[in-house]
């Protein structure tokens, strides 16, 4: 380990990880089985493999600052074919859902984006709401390119003119029990 | 044969023929499906990744409506078919979270019934034997290629009624119904669906594989299970010659001979209207 990198080292960290998660990281033993798998590794600052070596060594500021953790599919092939059944999608949620939470850097920032966007209308009217969800998508990640307008204004026509593009929102009658699983969950009323 | 049925978001606006298509089939081989009333999104592939609380509080509220049902769950879409199942199977395995997770929804759930996937259903449940007894008109001269995606198959400890990196349910369910189910390299590769707003560069190389796959076998069609995917590979498809993409109910209720197979058909983007009628299909 080089000075730089023992001075990364978190193992408090590490070890939040392991609780947090409840991923066996430490049964890794770096076959790269993962990563030869991953279809999104190319994408990747730091591939799979050394994502888990990563929260071993406990780098906080590297896994919170890298693209791996946002731009993993959780296509869920790794923890498929690994031979130590390290779940390595979950390991990439509680790291999504850590850094969050400490409000770091996100290197991705279109990915945690989406996923909120997408709770959004699940919170307001109990399902899902596409028009809502795309609009919002699109006005906070500025979406606002020649390129990207052509593209939405094409897929909007082509599902409107199949009768695919719903302009009302379908509530559920019990929309309390769904706020108040919101409340008590990523609201921080009761975890 | 009953079920409590989850249709999940998508069936009423993008994926609407998905829907349609299996509730007609449903009815069709006598599989009663009993919706869950007042049913809610999952949270599908954004719940677990902001909140792990959210990710079960929100699958939670159906199952336990269901459990009142006293019914096993069949669920159309693969994504809401995961997240269903992973939090059965966590209050399966832990009672104490089992209650923990009662007092988030306000509602008592013990993972007392099963959660399927309706292609698991009509192979294994019903068996394909029934199936074969009712195609009116099979589908001879279509080459497919089955596409099961992530979900359905993955992971095979939570989901997984067949195998993770062959499965081959739906390769068979094609054979029973007349076509050509062909062998290809894709079956289980991931189309990218989760980043197709955020990184669609990324997307659209993972999709781009799966139909370069699927051309070169030279499929007439890709057969697929999960809206996500429908969806991603329907609407993004670039180039003059672009793949049908057809959902495996849509072509069980054209063998079955239900005549709003067409209408079902005329909602996709990548029309296969031609295809179909080039095979004498329609």
């Amino acid at each position: 380990m080089t000075p730089s990198e023992k001075k990364d080292c978190d193992p408090i960290f590490a070890d939040r990880v392991r609780k947090e998660s409840g991923v066996a990281i430490d049964r890794c033993y770096q076959c790269l089985t993962c990563t030869l798998g991953c279809d999104a590794a190319y994408a990747m600052d730091y591939p799979p493999n050394q994502i888990v070596r990563m929260c071993q060594m406990g780098f906080k500021d590297k896994l919170f600052g890298s693209s791996s953790i946002w731009v993993c599919t959780a296509c869920e092939s790794c923890v498929t074919r690994c031979p130590n059944e390290i779940d390595i999608p979950h390991l990439m949620d509680t790291l999504h859902q850590m850094a969050l939470r400490e409000g770091a850097p996100v290197k991705v920032p279109t990915v945690p984006l989406f996923h909120k966007v997408f709770l959004a209308p699940v919170k307001q009217f109990g399902r899902q709401f596409e028009m809502m969800m795309m609009g919002l998508f699109m006005l906070r990640a500025g979406k606002f390119s020649i390129s990207d307008i052509k593209t939405n204004v094409t897929l909007g026509l082509g599902m409107f003119l199949r009768n695919k593009l719903k302009f009302i929102p379908h509530r559920i009658h019990d929309l309390g029990a769904v706020k108040e699983i919101f409340r008590k969950t990523v609201e921080g009323g009761q975890k | 044969m009953k079920y409590a049925f989850y249709p999940g978001c998508t069936q009423e606006s993008t994926a609407e023929e998905f829907g349609l298509s299996s509730k007609a089939v449903c009815r069709e081989l006598g599989i009663e499906l009993e919706e869950i009333p007042d049913w809610n999104c999952c949270g599908a592939s954004s719940g677990h990744f902001i909140d792990e609380a959210l990710a079960d509080a929100l699958p939670a509220r159906n199952l336990a409506i269901a459990e009142r049902q006293g019914l096993d769950t069949a669920v159309v879409c693969a994504a809401c078919y995961l997240r269903l199942r992973a939090t059965r199977h966590k209050v399966a395995g832990s009672p104490e979270f089992g209650k923990q997770l009662s007092d988030r929804i306000g509602m008592t759930y013990e993972a007392r019934y099963g959660v399927k996937h309706l292609l698991d259903i009509i192979v294994n449940d019903l068996g394909l034997e029934e199936v074969r007894k009712k195609v009116r008109k099979p589908l001879r001269g279509l080459r497919l290629v089955p596409y099961y995606g992530c979900y359905l198959v993955r992971p095979p400890d939570i989901v997984g009624f067949d195998d993770p990196e062959n499965p081959t349910s739906m390769d068979r369910l094609l054979d029973a119904i007349g076509a050509e189910a062909v062998d290809w390299g894709a079956k289980v590769d991931c189309c990218g669906g989760s980043l197709i707003l955020s990184r669609d560069d990324i997307a659209m190389k993972l999709l781009g594989g799966v139909i370069e796959r699927a051309r070169e076998v030279e499929a007439d069609a890709i057969v697929v299970a999960c809206p996500m995917c429908h969806a991603n590979l329907d609407m993004r498809q670039r180039g003059p010659d672009p793949v049908p993409v057809l959902y495996f109910t849509e072509l069980i209720g054209l063998a079955l001979g239900i005549p709003e197979a067409e209408g079902w058909f005329r909602k996709h983007l990548v029309n296969p209207l031609n295809l179909l009628k080039e095979k004498k299909l329609l």
